[in-house]
């Protein structure tokens, strides 16, 4: 069984279909890249999966693990092992980092109906998580992504995620906004996360990102579904000939149907 | 509007009248008070009560809103007494020296009068208007012909009378704790004077708690005298009165630095005046507020900063959460006068609403009669936001919890203006268990 199986997702956001009848099947393990024009769906995928309000799924389900995800509130998801991190991360002045982290891994472990975690034991866990992705002590202190760079932000969002330890970590956009730099602080932080327990959707515009986290499997998204399923070669293809093809496609399907 | 027919007296202004006639010849003071006392009421009768023809009670319709005028309270018996033994509880890790008020009455056997601190002097306002120690100060600190200060004065009753010597720094805060005791509805008129003189150091805790059906109307009046510092932070919790009207009359002189902090939770009508005089250069001020109402409960901030003096700076930050049906008010006026050239004011008010009932009102004024200033005010009022909601729950945190970190998370934005370390922890405590007492 796939640990998260999506079949013919139709999702419209204020009234309009974004996704379209999409079927993907990720396994425990692997990292799936999902690849496509602006516009084509990629992050209303990202946001329906972790249980964004105002997306509707109007058909199709989604199963985590055999669950059905769509009856479970966004809490719920990620204290199962769903984490999205965000394209844009959001800043919270007032609340401190530290504190976020926190509530959140107390909120999920309670959850799961395991004994929280104390401060010093808290902090300890933390300080580990965040060394091994070189983060500066002082950003725990700091209130929740206010004045962090753009690379500040997306390291954040790793840190959390090795943190919280998700079974499945959806990447959009993550590459967005970064330098070469943070770019691979972000990838390597990634790779230090694969296990054979945990799957990753990397939904990224560019191929750039992927010599640095290297896929087993690309799909190709537009007009809301998979066009296109192959190796990492579709990216290089797709860095080389742009998705003018793809749009065209699509088009025609949206055409026939 | 001066000019107005005043209507026929309504029930609370005829209870008030003959309550001042019954009492006024057993109110503390004779001579000089009772002249003070009698002027004070003549403006009253005068006037009336405010209504919202009135526009510095737009929004707090006296007239409408006191619908009775209950007895004065009697001095306060063992029972009542003994009620005050849990007050304070919240605050205790302040270790403040507390001086405690029963229906308004100072009771030196309750209040922690040992060891004064040297330059420090601390007395009961009753005795000293009936001993008839020099006015000094009293009535003068900030001139006004607010009608909730006049029948303050009118009426007034017991109290503090602090002074702390020029160049003394008081180890522990003050902490003046008004508890009213419920035992009947009763009418409490405290009246209170703290001169702290030049370079001294004081924190002042001021806060009002108890069983919930008193009409009460408080008048500090505090002199900040050159380089000193002051810090006043006036609690109004639950039981602070059916009617809570406060005034903070407050003179800050030249080089000195002077921070206010009003926290709301209590009280089913409050209004909270803030009357500060900027009387000399140079100096710096924060005045802050945080205010967090549920069910039907009205609280309104008053604030008057009247930069009379040059080059003082003066930072005005109030926060609103509003639950339930509940209702803010801040009305915010910085006035320079022409020759405070050089004052940098900067007014922000901002307001959380948690349902669609409830409502705040925002009105900034600014008056500058100087060219070279620097005045801003800004107001903001909105729910909570969407984005930032379900950034935490797509982390785990379930909805109610998100929602008490970023309320927290704003309130705290006040907050922090404390300088006391203390009491900014304690105040935070409140604002957590005021939030686990939602629904």
């Amino acid at each position: 069984m796939p640990l998260l199986e999506i079949k013919n997702l139709n999702v419209e956001v204020d009234g309009k279909k974004i996704l379209n009848g999409l079927d993907l099947a990720v396994e425990a393990g692997s990292v799936h890249a999902i690849m496509g024009p602006n516009g084509s769906g990629k992050s209303t995928l990202a946001h329906v999966l972790a249980g964004k309000p105002n997306y509707t799924v109007t058909q199709g389900q989604v199963r985590f693990s055999g669950e059905d995800v769509l009856a479970l509130r966004p809490d719920e998801r990620a204290a199962r092992g769903i984490f999205l991190a965000f394209q844009y991360p959001l800043e919270i002045p007032g609340v401190a980092t530290f504190t976020f982290l926190q509530a959140a891994l107390n909120a999920q472990r309670k959850y799961r109906g395991e004994p929280e975690l104390a401060t010093p034991a808290f902090l300890k866990r933390v300080r580990e998580v965040a060394g091994k992705l070189g983060i500066p002590e002082d950003m725990g202190r700091r209130p929740l992504n206010v004045g962090f760079s753009g690379g500040e932000k997306k390291r954040n969002e790793i840190m959390q995620m090795a943190l919280l330890e998700p079974r499945l970590c959806v990447l959009d956009e993550t590459d967005s906004g970064l330098d070469i730099d943070a770019l691979k602080i972000v990838a390597d932080g990634v790779n230090h996360l694969r296990d054979p327990k945990r799957a990753f959707i990397v939904i990224t515009h560019y191929q750039r990102l992927l010599n640095y986290i290297v896929p087993d499997v690309v799909h190709v998204l537009a007009r809301g579904r998979i066009v296109r399923t192959g190796g990492k070669e579709i990216a290089l293809e797709l860095e080389a000939q742009g998705y003018a093809q793809y749009q065209e496609d699509a088009a025609l399907a949206g055409l026939n149907a | 509007m001066n000019a107005e027919v005043r209507p026929i007296k309504t029930a609370a202004e005829s209870a008030l009248s003959a309550h001042f006639a019954a009492a006024k010849g057993a109110l503390p003071g004779a001579g000089a008070v009772v002249a003070l006392r009698e002027d004070a009421f003549g403006r009253f009768e005068r006037a009336g009560l405010p209504s919202r023809r009135v526009e510095e009670w737009k929004y707090t319709d006296l007239r409408a809103l006191m619908r009775e005028a209950p007895p004065l309270a009697a001095p306060p018996a063992a029972a009542a007494k003994a009620r005050a033994a849990g007050a304070g509880a919240a605050l205790a890790d302040l270790e403040a020296r507390r001086i405690i008020f029963v229906d308004g009455a100072f009771v030196a056997e309750l209040s922690d009068l040992g060891g004064l601190e040297s330059g420090l002097t601390v007395g009961s306002m009753a005795a000293a208007l009936a001993q008839g120690a020099p006015l000094g100060h009293l009535g003068k600190v900030v001139p006004s012909d607010d009608v909730a200060v006049a029948l303050n004065t009118a009426f007034m009753g017991d109290g503090a009378v602090i002074a702390v010597a020029a160049g003394a720094t008081l180890a522990r805060p003050i902490h003046l704790l008004f508890v009213n005791s419920g035992l009947r509805p009763a009418a409490i008129f405290p009246r209170s004077l703290i001169v702290v003189e030049r370079g001294a150091r004081a924190m002042i805790v001021e806060s009002h708690e108890g069983a919930g059906a008193d009409h009460v109307n408080a008048v500090l009046e505090l002199v900040v005298d050159d380089e000193a510092h002051v810090d006043h932070v006036k609690l109004t919790g639950e039981g602070a009165g059916l009617l809570h009207v406060s005034s903070l009359m407050a003179s800050v002189g030249a080089r000195a630095r002077f921070n206010a902090f009003l926290f709301t939770t209590g009280g089913e009508i409050v209004r909270n005046q803030l009357f500060v005089r900027f009387a000399g250069p140079d100096t710096v001020a924060g005045i802050r507020g945080a205010t967090l109402l549920r069910g039907r409960q009205h609280a309104d901030v008053t604030l008057v900063a009247d930069h009379a003096a040059g080059a003082c700076t003066s930072r005005e930050t109030f926060k609103s959460v509003l639950d339930g049906s509940a209702r803010s008010i801040f009305q915010g006026k910085i006035i320079v006068r022409p020759h405070a050239q050089k004052t940098d004011a900067r007014m922000a008010t901002h307001a959380l609403l948690l349902t669609d009932e409830a409502e705040a009102d925002n009105k900034p004024e600014l008056e500058i009669y100087a060219d070279d200033v620097q005045c801003g005010h800004g107001a903001t009022s909105g729910a909570l936001d969407q984005g930032l909601l379900f950034y935490l729950k797509s982390r785990g945190i379930p909805e109610k919890e998100a929602e008490m970190l970023l309320i927290q998370a704003f309130i705290a934005g006040a907050v922090e203006g404390i300088e006391h370390a203390g009491l900014r922890d304690a105040l935070m405590d409140q604002v957590v268990a005021w939030l686990r007492g939602r629904q």
